[in-house]
């Protein structure tokens, strides 16, 4: 290959610093799986290094681990309340953001610009710091003057306090992503509808709503993920001491700091079934992700 | 159908920058005005603003008599194309032409004859369950159009529709659009950069420079009365020559002097005398020169000496290139000109460059000293401070 044509990945030494990255990150997931298939005591006794050095580790390799989690755990119901959480704090989102985004960047209308820094400012705002505002305003609401703007509804510790919060959580994010991604489709099509005839809602269902597919797959695959992952927010609105309330990271986490003392082997196991989920959405939605990271990149 | 008027039309933007200025355009019921001038001069933004997609700051557009500057597009009952064709990429031809159709809500038989009729005019009606990505160009093209002639709309709004297609289905495109115009007879105002397809497709065309409508005439007048150096300069390829050169005025007639070369002029304007003195800018349209051998003697009645310094044999014709020993013209038109093809004014060099179109038949090679016949009927003079032509 002529050296000029060289890409930089393409380079010995940037191989090199990669793959070594690359290792470094897969070390500590090997472990922890190789852990998964290890009795509790075997993994205290001895490092996974340490067993497969003596040989030990594959006269050891069981499958004890999941078969316990899966039968006596209930975390059949812990995935069942994930979901729960998940998919509704995926679709409301993504649903306000798109007719959002919609109108930040096809409409024309007063104080757009200072509005639409104002939801990208509120990106930087720590969630962890609205989290008390949040449990007080979902106990007993919000009086002005006496007047109840928001009725004292008391949903703490139900799934629609979760949904409000994680919705709030994602919208900035999903509104400034679906806002960008939509300007960058071609605006001579919007035009084009607009002249033949298309109101504003016309536009945005049968056009752009349609043309951003790709984007929204993008941003619901990142608020999927991010909200199966989440612990913090599951924990605070819906509360850990009702074990029928566990969200899967929730209830792994208890696995080993709960009743179980240090259980390892449950923990790892528990993990890696909590992370099929994860899989399983990124991979099948990946095409998507992809084409809507480099969506606006390319001219349509 | 209908006409379109654009009165004392202006156009400032948001940040002051000026686009358009006091723009003054009839188009009648069922002409085809071509828009043209270099990129930025405004012709896009005022087809805009005819469309609705911009907002008109000064004056007036009416189509059919009725004035539109606060009616929204889709009321306008206007068609547009656009450069990029702007097809809806997830419809099929089929959904792509009926969509404006079936938001006017006509009944679905009646949507099905006019797509199938508008795609039989352009002989798209076998790629109507395509979509627009498994189409080739010239079919997106045709689709455009289609979309934009199911609607039968007042008038037909074309954004630099060709610019996209490379140049032997251009010139093939251009002739079906003129033939389609033909048929149609719908009122269509047309943007093009191209001042091929503004002189081959315009009824009549307008040119514009810097937000200014310079002259809007057909194209034979624009061609052979251009107002200014600008206009001259634009319409024609290869470009008009031009050249400064002194004016004497006695009873015999006029004479030009450039360099060491005299002719005298015929059918020269009477306000050519009050230049007797003055340098002015003589333009020569390649074709007012002849090879002297081949020259028709009655028209060709001047004639100069030149060194032939390039030689471009098309067949068809023969374009030679010279040079004279005279410092170039140069004016902010012609400056404007280059910079539209991408040069800028040290092209120009020390010398005036003259490129002449004469009879293939010649046999000339390059060096030659030769003699050049001019046709001094085909003239023109402008005004070297103002650029106006001097009639």
């Amino acid at each position: 290959m002529n050296r000029n044509t060289q890409k930089w990945y393409d380079k010995p030494v940037t191989k090199i610093i990669l793959i070594t990255i690359a290792f470094t990150w897969i070390f500590p997931v090997f472990g922890f799986v190789l852990s998964s298939f290890r009795p509790g005591e075997a993994i205290k006794r001895e490092s996974w290094w340490d067993a497969i050095y003596t040989g030990k580790l594959w006269t050891e390799l069981t499958l004890a681990n999941y078969s316990e989690i899966f039968f006596a755990d209930n975390l059949d119901r812990s995935f069942y309340n994930s979901f729960a959480v998940t998919i509704p704090s995926t679709i409301i989102p993504i649903t306000i953001a798109a007719f959002a985004a919609y109108a930040f960047a096809f409409m024309e209308f007063r104080g757009k610009e200072p509005l639409f820094l104002l939801v990208v400012a509120s990106m930087i705002i720590p969630l962890q710091m609205s989290l008390i505002p949040l449990v007080q305003l979902f106990k007993s609401g919000v009086e002005v003057f006496g007047l109840p703007i928001i009725p004292a509804l008391d949903i703490n510790g139900t799934f629609v306090a979760t949904w409000f919060a994680h919705s709030g959580f994602g919208l900035p994010l999903a509104t400034f992503l679906l806002r960008d991604f939509m300007m960058s489709l071609p605006r001579s099509v919007i035009e084009s509808a607009k002249i033949d005839g298309a109101s504003n809602m016309t536009t945005f269902f049968k056009l752009v709503l349609p043309l951003s597919v790709a984007g929204i797959a993008a941003f619901a695959t990142f608020q999927f993920l991010w909200v199966y992952n989440d612990f913090l927010v599951a924990n605070v609105f819906l509360g850990v001491y009702k074990p029928e309330n566990l969200v899967v990271t929730s209830h792994v986490s208890q696995l080993a700091v709960g009743a179980y003392g240090e259980a390892w082997h449950l923990r790892t196991s528990g993990a890696i079934i909590s992370m099929i989920v994860p899989l399983t959405v990124f991979f099948s939605l990946q095409r998507f992700f992809i084409r809507g990271l480099i969506g606006g990149a390319v001219k349509g | 159908m209908g006409a379109i008027n654009i009165n004392n039309v202006g156009k400032i933007y948001p940040n002051g920058t000026r686009a358009l200025e006091d723009v003054n355009i009839e188009i009648n019921d069922g002409e085809f005005v071509v828009l043209v001038g270099p990129s930025g001069c405004g012709k896009t933004t005022l087809l805009r603003m005819v469309a609705g997609l911009e907002d008109i700051t000064e004056g007036e557009i009416s189509i059919a008599d009725k004035v539109v500057n606060e009616i929204a597009p889709k009321d306008r009952d206007i068609a547009m194309v656009f450069q990029n064709y702007a097809l809806y990429p997830h419809m099929s031809v089929y959904d792509n032409m009926a969509f404006s159709l079936k938001l006017r809500k006509l009944p679905k038989d009646e949507i099905d004859q006019k797509v199938k009729d508008a795609a039989k005019t352009l002989e798209i009606d076998e790629l109507l369950e395509r979509k627009p990505k498994a189409l080739s160009g010239g079919q997106r093209q045709r689709v455009a159009m289609g979309r934009a002639i199911v609607r039968n709309p007042q008038a037909f709004l074309m954004d630099e529709p060709l610019s996209n297609l490379d140049a032997k289905l251009r010139v093939q495109m251009r002739a079906e659009l003129g033939q389609l115009h033909s048929q149609l007879e719908t009122t269509t105002l047309y943007v093009t950069h191209d001042q091929v397809e503004a002189m081959t497709m315009g009824d009549r065309v307008a040119v514009i420079r810097k937000g200014v409508l310079q002259q809007i005439d057909t194209p034979r007048e624009i061609y052979l009365y251009p107002k200014n150096i600008f206009v001259a300069g634009f319409i024609g390829s290869p470009a008009m020559n031009f050249v400064y050169a002194d004016i004497k005025t006695s009873a015999k007639g006029t004479t030009l002097i450039f360099g060491n070369d005299k002719i005298s002029a015929k059918d020269a304007p009477e306000a050519l005398k009050e230049y007797e003195g003055k340098e002015i800018v003589l333009g020569i349209r390649p074709e007012a020169f002849e090879d002297s051998v081949y020259a028709n003697k009655k028209e060709f009645t001047e004639e100069i000496n030149i060194d032939v310094s390039l030689l471009e044999q098309l067949g068809s014709d023969t374009y030679i290139h010279f040079f004279k020993d005279i410092k170039p013209v140069q004016t902010e038109a012609i400056e404007e000109i280059l910079a539209d093809e991408g040069e800028d004014i040290s092209v120009l060099g020390t010398q005036t460059k003259f490129i002449a179109r004469i009879n293939p038949n010649a046999t000339i090679e390059e060096g030659q000293n030769i003699n050049l016949a001019i046709d001094p009927t085909k003239l023109h003079y402008f005004d070297p401070e103002t650029g106006m032509a001097i009639t």
